[in-house]
This record gives structure tokens, sequence and C-alpha cells, in this order.
């Protein structure tokens, strides 16, 4: 029975519920619901949640262990040395999957009989062929372990599925009868889901939390995998970025911190400018109809999805630079390039850069302004000397904000700024980044094993803690500068 | 001199600083300052009264055309400084305000310090040539506005660390330090405690000596313990102005006596 | 009190407002000279957004043409249907060779008739002309409608990519001679059949409908596999980060208390909503595939990652929205007796409805241009099946529409670049319409209190 067939049956007897539970609240009272503590319906309500939401929980615990069971009982039947790694039995789970799939395919379409499969367990390498013939897709390598392996696979998923779908639904079952019963007049129904949805309020909120802990644990957890297998000194200060597959490769984070690092400055530097300048402008000088028709024009440029800057800079910028620029003051013949990248991504930060400072300079106060005014100020020397100085705090957090999303932005520089790990002063030549790298080393065939897919576990955390320590800080000054005019 | 008739006002010793003539002041739609006509003279204190929403500080703005600042706002009418038509298409505001200095309503020092908010003015206006030389007109300015004393050991922290009063003499000090020869005060005990506002009222008297002092002010006997001359503004128009002695004993206009004996305001 | 002569004024007392000193007029050129970067700033702003516009419709508004030959054919029954029994089962034993030899016949055929081929040209020449995308659909539309065997029917043939890029501007007789999928002889043949109403460039609702094709036939390549997957992924983000979102929303600022819990959760959702979308990928990868099993490129994991990407979005709209509710709302409903979950869900809510849409309208876009994630988690992968209705159809392979931007921009052959930019007009255009929803219910509903 599919998850979705067990929901919609919880579904139906939590519904069933919330109807007997609401009759019976009007009937204890022969139908004059003023004597009743709740309205009617808060008693259905109440039998509603404690049939549904136990049981939904439930669920959900039993699909994340699920996996957790199949894959011990899968390794038991494969006999992995006791030394494997917790990858190395996923990938072994997956293997056993697919081989249980396909001979489920097979069975179903009637390629295959239940006899048939103890054959193969003999001459395991010719159910690839037979299940080729038949049209179904299997690419692992079929040895006589994995066939067993297979078969307890597919068992265990059975026989835990049907265990699931029994406790989730008399869970609920349970649930609505305990509930159905406690309903009395005097039972304070309203209070009582009152209180349920409250907790449901603050499961939401949790997810939150939870997201940021699976954020960690995903990439903690692979990253220690990763430094088991490659020194931890050889990637943070290796010179020298050259995977090779089956090899010994060299993972040094240093020429993607170089080219991310480069492209953000220059990103900001064609961003900070424009930015602060516009919103300058907006604020201090445009008539509201200017203001009106430039800010959103502006602001449209935040909302164009990164894909569309990489395409950009991949058949208009790229090329541009390169056939007006690099090439005749011979710098380079390449369209992706580290100035291509920064100079798109800094386009793409304006907006960020404008709107903040927007909001921040109209925060100082305009008694700041009069009294520069009053004593014969011009404007520009009003902004430059009084509200510029008050509003740079707010001004600083809206860089750092920017810059952190310039680090972590991917589809530009995928796009527009090359794949090649170098580090160069010149900013027309191919240099590539942090997260250019976690695509290419997650994207494709991986294996879970090698340290060069691992290594993208470790870019992406050095990523995270390095993106997160600049929202946090520019939160802060941003935080402060706020209060600061309240 | 107490018993001098308005239409005579021009008896009056000192010269004329700002001669204003049928000045109207329009926001968007609505008339917000009716024909006023007014003389301010030199070394007086000049105070402008009146409920709230008269038009007195909206006519204190036009006097350095702080009003150029509101988009909305449309000034007609002559205004002249020292027979200078200051809305003539040659001149500056920038100018004009470093002649017409301003204090505000609130205290409004800039965060920076005590001698930078001080300097602020001399330096844009380029006034100093050495920073001896600026050295010494913030101290001149600081103690014009009895104030040097309480900062004099704390000239390098923030303008925003003082008390209100502070503030207030300090904004005056900032004002003051441009030199200029009208000052204009919107209010400017407003947001001060009694002891404070008697602090800033006596530095109001001494500064009259050099400029010409104008000051917008709620307070009936503020106006009458500090200012030599008062105009009583009303709905956008201006009442009466005469002598200040005159104004609050003897009013001439039925309006103005109402406002001073408390029925209307 | 020191005279004010002692303070060194740069002016004299009676210096004329009607002369600008030099100063003031050096103080007014760096004023004229600070706006002037202010509007240069705001022009180069709206310059890029402007070059970056016309860069992508120039480039992409001719993926949503097609050049089709258009000819008559007999269908012959002796080759399409051997066994003659029109049963489609039999029939699809003929494969799309068998329907290619056919198609070009018909082509030669058509073409020799209307005697536009110059002497000496060989067949081989005639038939390059069509794309081999044109026999499967020809195969499609038989095995769907067998009683046309045998009858004469309109052929409606995709044309090699190179003819269509020839009359997009994209191919010239030059770059033919040096290209080994085209060479100048097609060209001129094709330029002929379009004198003669043999072939026409028109527009082409295959571009959105029909699914991905191979590195080869750029001309048959579709949106359609990517739409839907997009389309699920929204439905996904849609039923899981309202829901959370929402809730969310209201505890935060409605009933939480201030200490140190909420504060852990209030600083957890501002920095969620900075955190790389790249990272979301990793997260997804480790936790929804590799731990929790569920299937590769498929929709439910890119509509889980979205979701926990847009979350933080709706809950930061959605209190904006509660807390422009004012306070008095609620005071009138616990004024009267009701409780605090009942004044917000009866009064407060209902009243934070549009922002809450708006809100929510928004994150769905920002969700549906995302890129990065949707890498990791496999849907590059080629795809051409379309995936089966929800929910099944959740864990079927699918494509997303910008990751198939991505996709086609990966490729060699440069009718593709056409296509990435065909595929981010239609982007645009669904952004362009969700935000047009989201102004319009503020616009409709903004209140003022």
């Amino acid at each position: 029975m599919s998850v979705l067939w067990i929901t919609l049956i919880v579904l139906a007897i939590a519904a069933i519920a919330y109807g007997v539970s609401r009759r019976k609240a009007i009937e204890e009272t022969k139908g004059d619901v003023r004597r009743l503590h709740s309205l009617p319906s808060y008693y259905g309500w109440f039998s509603f949640i404690s049939s549904a939401v136990p049981a939904f929980l439930v669920l959900l615990v039993w699909l994340v262990i699920q996996p957790m069971i199949i894959g011990n009982r899968v390794n038991d039947a494969l006999q992995l040395p006791e030394d494997a790694t917790i990858v190395q039995g996923m990938a072994a789970t997956r293997d056993a999957r697919a081989v249980s799939v396909a001979l489920d395919e097979a069975l179903s379409r009637g390629v295959l009989q239940q006899g048939d499969i103890a054959q193969f367990a003999a001459d395991p390498a010719s159910l690839g062929p037979a299940l080729r013939d038949a049209d179904i897709e299997l690419s692992v390598i079929v040895t006589p372990q994995l066939l067993d392996a297979a078969r307890v696979y597919s068992s265990t998923v059975s026989m835990l599925n049907t265990l699931m779908a029994i406790v989730v639904i008399g869970i609920a079952i349970v649930g609505a009868g305990y509930a159905i019963r406690r309903i009395t007049p005097d039972f304070r129904a309203r209070n009582v889901v009152e209180r349920m949805v409250m907790l449901l309020l603050i499961g939401a909120s949790v997810i939150a939390i939870l997201t940021t802990i699976a954020i960690v644990l995903s990439m903690v957890f692979e990253t220690v995998n990763f430094f088991r297998q490659y020194p931890w000194t050889e990637f943070f200060f290796s010179f020298t970025w050259a995977p090779v597959f089956q090899g010994i490769s060299q993972l040094g984070l240093l020429p993607l911190l170089w080219g991310t690092l480069y492209i953000s400055a220059i990103a900001l530097a064609v961003a900070v400018p424009i930015g602060l300048f516009s919103a300058i402008y907006l604020a201090e000088y445009a008539s509201k109809s200017v203001r009106s028709v430039a800010k959103p024009l502006i602001e449209i440029l935040a909302g164009i999805p990164t894909i569309v800057y990489g395409l950009f800079a991949l058949i208009t910028v790229g090329p541009l630079l390169r056939d007006w620029i690099a090439q005749p003051l011979g710098l380079g013949s390449s369209g992706s390039s580290v100035a291509t990248a920064g100079l798109v991504m800094g386009i793409m930060i304006i907006p960020f850069i404008s709107s903040l400072s927007d909001d921040i300079i109209n925060a100082v106060p305009q008694s700041l302004r009069d009294g520069s005014l009053g004593l014969g100020a011009t404007r520009s020397e009003t902004i430059r000397q009084v509200v510029l100085p008050a509003a740079l705090p707010g001004i600083v957090g809206a860089v750092l904000l920017a810059a952190s999303r310039a680090i972590g932005e991917t589809m530009i520089v995928v796009l527009g700024a090359g794949a090649a790990a170098r580090i160069s002063g010149n900013p027309f030549e191919a240099m590539t980044t942090i997260t250019v790298k976690i695509v290419s080393q997650l994207t494709g065939d991986t294996d879970f094993n090698s340290p060069e897919t691992l290594v993208a576990f470790a870019l992406g955390l050095t990523l995270f803690v390095i993106t997160l320590t600049l929202n946090i800080f520019a939160l802060y000054i941003v935080r402060k500068y706020r209060e600061q005019y309240e | 001199m107490n018993d001098m008739r308005i239409v005579e006002r021009d008896v009056s010793t000192a010269e004329i600083k700002i001669n204003a003539r049928d000045v109207n002041v329009h926001y968007g739609t609505s008339h917000a300052l009716k024909n006023v006509d007014i003389e301010i003279l030199n070394n007086n204190v000049t105070a402008f009264i009146g409920p709230s929403g008269c038009g007195k500080s909206t006519f204190l703005r036009c006097l350095n055309r702080m009003n150029d600042t509101i988009p909305s706002a449309k000034v007609s009418g002559l205004i002249a400084l020292d027979g200078e038509d200051i809305y003539d298409s040659k001149v500056d505001p920038v100018q004009l305000r470093a002649k017409v200095g301003m204090v505000f309503q609130k205290p409004n020092p800039f965060p920076k310090s005590i001698y930078d908010n001080v300097a602020y003015g001399p330096r844009i206006h380029g006034l100093t040539r050495s920073k001896a030389e600026l050295d010494q007109v913030v101290e001149t300015s600081l103690k014009k506005a009895a104030l040097w004393n309480e900062v004099k050991d704390r000239l390098h922290s923030p303008g925003t660390g003082l008390s209100g009063g502070q503030q207030q003499r300090l904004c005056i000090a900032r004002a003051v330090a441009t030199s200029p020869e009208v000052l204009l005060m919107d209010e400017p005990c407003s947001a001060l405690d009694p002891i404070a506002t008697a602090q800033v009222e006596e530095l109001i008297d001494e500064l009259r000596n050099q400029f010409a002092v104008v000051i917008v002010t709620h307070s009936m006997q503020q106006a009458a313990r500090v200012s030599q001359k008062t105009a009583f503004f009303h709905l956008g128009n201006l009442v009466e102005y005469g002598e200040t002695g005159q104004i609050f004993t003897n009013p001439r206009d039925p309006r103005t006596e109402s406002y001073i004996s408390g029925k209307i305001g | 009190m020191t005279d004010i002569s002692a303070s060194p004024a740069g002016k004299s007392k009676g210096s004329s407002l009607l002369e600008l000193d030099s100063r003031t007029r050096r103080r007014n050129a760096a004023e004229r000279r600070f706006q002037i970067y202010g509007i240069v700033a705001i022009a180069i702003a709206l310059a890029a957004l402007l070059m970056l516009l016309v860069s992508i419709f120039s480039g992409g508004s001719s993926a949503f043409r097609q050049t089709f030959a258009t000819f008559d054919m007999t269908l012959p029954a002796e080759q399409l249907d051997p066994e003659g029994n029109r049963d489609p089962a039999e029939m699809a034993r003929v494969t799309t060779i068998g329907y290619q030899n056919v198609l070009r016949a018909g082509l030669v055929a058509a073409v020799r008739d209307a005697g536009i081929v110059p002497d000496g040209v060989a067949d081989a020449d005639i038939t390059g002309i069509l794309s081999p995308e044109a026999a499967a659909d020809l195969r499609n539309r038989v095995l769907a409608n067998p009683d046309l065997i045998g009858t004469t029917v309109d052929i409606d043939a995709l044309v090699h990519g190179r003819i269509d890029g020839y009359f997009k501007g994209r191919v010239t007789m030059e770059s033919a001679v040096r290209d080994a999928n085209i060479t100048p002889e097609r060209l001129q043949i094709a330029e002929a059949m379009v004198e003669n109403g043999l072939m026409s460039t028109r527009f082409n609702w295959g571009f959105v409908t029909k699914p991905d094709a191979s590195d080869q036939r750029p001309e048959a390549a579709g949106l359609g596999v990517a739409l839907l997957g997009s389309l699920y992924m929204m439905l996904v983000v849609l039923v899981l980060a309202v829901p959370i979102g929402v809730a969310a929303s209201i505890y935060l600022e409605e009933f939480a208390p201030k200490n140190r819990f909420t504060d852990v959760i209030e600083v957890n959702i501002s920095n969620l909503a900075a955190v790389p979308s790249i990272v979301f990928g990793i997260l997804g990868l480790a936790i929804f595939i590799n731990f929790a099993h569920l299937p590769q490129s498929a929709p439910i994991v890119g509509g889980l990652v979205l979701t926990l990407m847009t979350v933080p979005t709706i809950i930061i709209s959605t209190r904006a929205s509660l807390r422009a509710v004012p306070p008095s709302i609620r005071d009138a409903a616990l004024g009267v007796g009701a409780s605090r979950m009942q004044s917000v869900f009866h009064h407060v809510l209902p009243l934070a409805m549009p922002g809450i849409l708006t809100g929510t309208i928004i994150g769905l876009a920002q969700a549906l241009g995302e890129t990065a994630p949707l890498l990791l988690i496999g849907m590059v992968a080629f795809v051409r099946d379309y995936p089966d209705a929800p929910p099944e159809g959740l864990f079927d392979p699918a494509s997303a529409l910008p990751v198939q931007v991505y996709n086609w921009t990966q490729r060699a052959d440069p009718a593709f670049v056409e296509r990435a930019s065909g595929a981010i007009i239609v982007l645009l255009a669904f952004l362009l319409v969700m935000n047009a929803i989201a102004i319009i219910l503020r616009r409709r509903f903004e209140r003022r209190w």
C-alpha cells in the first residue's frame, strides 16, 4: 500500500471522527448547544487532530527509519566487511534496490516467472542480458550476493510496508476512538484544540532550525569522510586543484577561493558605486515620478533568475569583452573570464545594494539634512558629509550582504567564469570558483567513496561557513544601525 | 518708543535688514501664507508668534529659502536682504544660507564630534585658511554659544552625547560659526527643559548684538522675554507687527488680543 | 564676547548676494557633478537591464519559429504495414528507419516534381534537408491513425537545424562550406523550396510542448518535460511551503514569547534566507537522495529543496503583513470574548491574506527561476518521457525550465543557444505574469489603516 493511500485512509478516518464527535457533542446536550463548553465544531476538530496527527507523525518517523533498517538487512545479506563506510553501505543498498526493482518489473510484465529467479541465482551474470531483452534497464553487475540481497530487499520492503500501513492506520483508529470517548458537554474542547494548534504552529517554526541542522549535518558528515581520505592540510593550503578520477588527485582549495574572491571583488567594484549612487540619487534628488519609474525598473534586475544572467554572460558579455578588450590588448582569448562573470554578477547585485542603501539613507532623519542645508551646505555636501557618514554602518552591512551573495552565486560563474582552476591576476583569463567545482564534482556519475566527489561537501561547508559569517556580521550591523534611529 | 504706531515703525534707529513685501506661499493647493509685509531690523530680536499652522514657521523658512527643499512649495512676492531680492534667479541659496543661518526646533547635531559640528560650516564655505584659524573659529563660536566651558575638554567626543540644552547650544554655535548676518530660530526651546531654556534665552539676547535674530516661538512669555519686535500670525495672515511691549500690552487687532489673552491658540 | 570681526570671514559683510563668488561656483559645479554621477549610475543600471533583455529577446524569439517542409505524399502500405491488417501492434515493428526511407522518397519525388533541382544534385542532398526527427513524427502520426496508410497525406516535416538556421541568419553559404552537417547545395535547394511553397518558417508550438531532443536534433527540442517538471515542483512548494511558512509566521508574530528559543528561530530564518542556493542542493542530495532514497531527477526532490528555500521568504513577507494589521483589530476581537487563537484566525489572518498571497507568489517566482540546487539533485539528466500525472508523476524523472536552459547551453550546436534564450523568454513570461498578479493583488487589496 503506497504512502498516498495510507495518507488518504488516515484522513478519511479523521474526517469520520470529526463528524461522529460533533454529532455526539450535540446529542449529549439533546440539541441545546448552549450547554456545551465549546462550539460543536471544536469537538470535531479535537477528534480529527487526535486521530490524524499522531498517525502522520508515526508515518513520518517510519519513513525516515525504514531505509536504515532495510540498509542494515541488505548489508548483512551482502556480507559487507566490518569497516565498510556508511557511504559504501548506501551504495550497496542502492544496487540491491535496482536489482529488486528490475526483477519486480520483470515479474509484473510476465517476462520472468517466480521460479525463474532461483535459476538465475546459479548464473547471475545472465540476469542482466535477460532483462535487457525485455527492455528493462539494469546497469549494475549482478553477483550471487547481490541477487540474494535484492531478494532480502524486496521481502523486507514489502513486510515493512504492510506493517507500516497496519500500525499507522491502527494509531489513527485508536486516536479517533480515544478522542470520541472523551467527549462530554463539560469537556473543554476549544482549549485543548487551541493547545494542539499551537503545537503545530511551533512545529512549523522549528522547521527553520531543522533545516539549518540538516544543512550542517549533510555536509559535516561527508566532509569528515573526505578528510579521512584526504589530508586537510593539503585541502586548505595547496595551490593546486587537479582532480583525477582513479588517481592521485590534488584538491587544493586556494585556487578556487582565489577565483571566488576575485570575481566577487570585481562584482562589488561594479555594483557598489552604481548601486550606491543610484540609491543616493533616488533618495535625495529624484522627483517622485522619476523615482516611481526608476526604482521598480532597477528592482527588476533582482527578480531575474541567475540562469538568465548566466546566459547573458555566456552569449553576450563574454564575447563582447573578448573581442573588444581582451584580444586587442592581448590579454586572453577566452569568452569565459573573471571579468565576464564579475561584470554580470555586479549587474545582478546592483539592486541589492541600491534598495538596501535606499532604505538606510531614508532612515537618516530629515532634521540632519535640514541642519546642514540651513548652514548653507549644498545637497551633495550634505549627503557626503552628513547623510553618508550617518548611514555608513548600514551601507557596510548592505555591502557585506551583497558580498555573501556574490560568493555563493553559482549559475553566473558556471556559465561565465570557466572551469580552469588557476591563480592569476589577469581578469581576462578563465578561472573557477568554489560553487563551480561543487557543481562539477556532484553532477554526472558520482562515486560517493572517492575523495573527488566528497571534496564537494568540504567545499560546500567552507562556502557555508564563509557566507554565514558574512551574513551574521552584516545582519548584526544593520540591526544595530536600525536601532540607532528608531 | 513704547508709544510707537505700527505704520511708523521705520522710525526705529536700527537699519532694516530684511524687507518682505506681499509674500505668498502655496503648498500645492493650500495657501499657507497670505500677503505678508514685514521689515526685520538689524540688531533686534524679532519674535513670530501665533497658533499652530498660522504660517509663522513657513515664513521663517522663506527667509533663507529652506522652502526650496520642499518641491510643492511656491513662494511669490519680494523678500530682500540688504536690499537684494533673495529669490532672484541669480541668487544661490547656498550663499544666502551662509548669510542667513538657521537653528531648528529639535536639536540636530550631526553624528560627528563637537569640534566637527562647529567646524562644518566654516569648512564647507572655506572661511578659514589654516587649522589654527579654524580652531579659533570653533572656540569663538562655542564661547558665543556659552558652551565653551562645558565642552572645551571633550571637543572630539560626539556631539550627540551632549544633553538636550547643550545640543541646542551646539547647534547655535554651529550656526554662528559661519558668521551669518541673520540668525533664524525655529522654536529653539520647545524641546528643552526650563533651565536649558533660560540659558538659550539669555544667549539669544547676547546674540542680537551681532545679528538680526528672528525667533519663532509658541510661548508668549518667551517672546515677551527675548524680543524687541513681535509679529502675530493667524491663519496665514500677518495680523499685527510692532514693538513687543505694545503688542502684549496694547494690541490693536482684536485677534491679537484674543490670542494674547488665551482665547485662540 | 569676541567681536565678530575677529572671526576671519572669507567674504566681507557687504558682499552682494547677486554675485556668485568663485568658491560657490566651484561648489555648485561639484554639486552638478555629484548629481550627474547619480544619473549616470541609474542610466548604467537601466542600460544593463535593457541590454540583458534585448540580448535574450533578440537571440531567443526565433526559437518560437521553426522551418517545416510541406508536401503531399502517399504512404505506401507495403512498406509501413507489411501484414496489411492495420494493427498498430504489428505496425510498430516498422522502425523509424523504415519511415525515414518512405519520407525521404516522398520528399525527393515532391522536390523533383517541382523541377527546382539543378542537374547533378544527388538525392542525398535533398534528403539531407530533413530532420532525423521528422521520420519519428510521421511514425507516431501513422501509429495513432493507421487508416492514413495508403492515402495521400499532407506532410509537415521538421527540416534540419542548419537549414532552419539558414533562414534565421545563423548559417550562411560560407559557413556551410566548412560544415560537415550541411552543404551549400542543400541550402540552395531549401531556398528554392521556399520559393515554391514547399518550405516555410512559421510559429512552432512544438517548442513549448515537445520534450527535449538529442544533441544532433536541436530543431526538435522542446520545453514540454521541463514545463511539466517545473509545474510539479511549484505544486509541491505551494502545498508544503505555504502552510509551513504561514503557520511559523503566525506563531512567531502572534504568540511567541520573547525568549532564547524564539531568538534562535529568528536568527535561523534570516540566515536561511541568505544561504547560497547551491548549499540547499547539497542538502537535497545528501538528505533526500542519499539518505531517504528518493529518486534522482524527480520533481518531488526538487520541490522539497525549493520548499526549504522558499519557506524563509514566505515567513518574512507573511510576518510583515501580519505586523501591518493594527493591534486595535486584535483588541476588538479579544474584547468581545474571543480567544487569542480565534482573534488571529478569524480576524488578523483574513486581513493579512493579500499580503501573504503576494509574498507567496514572489517566493514561488523565486523558486521557479532557481537552478543551482536542481543541478545537484540530478535534474540535468536527459529526459524525453513526460512524467505521469501527480502524485505518482512527482517521482518520475523530469527536467525543470531553468535547468533546461543550462542543459542547452552545454551543447555544442549553436542552435541550442537560440533555444536556451527562447526557454528564458518562456521563463520570464511566467515570472512576469506571477509578479503582475502579485502587484495587482497588492493594489487591489492594499489597506490604509
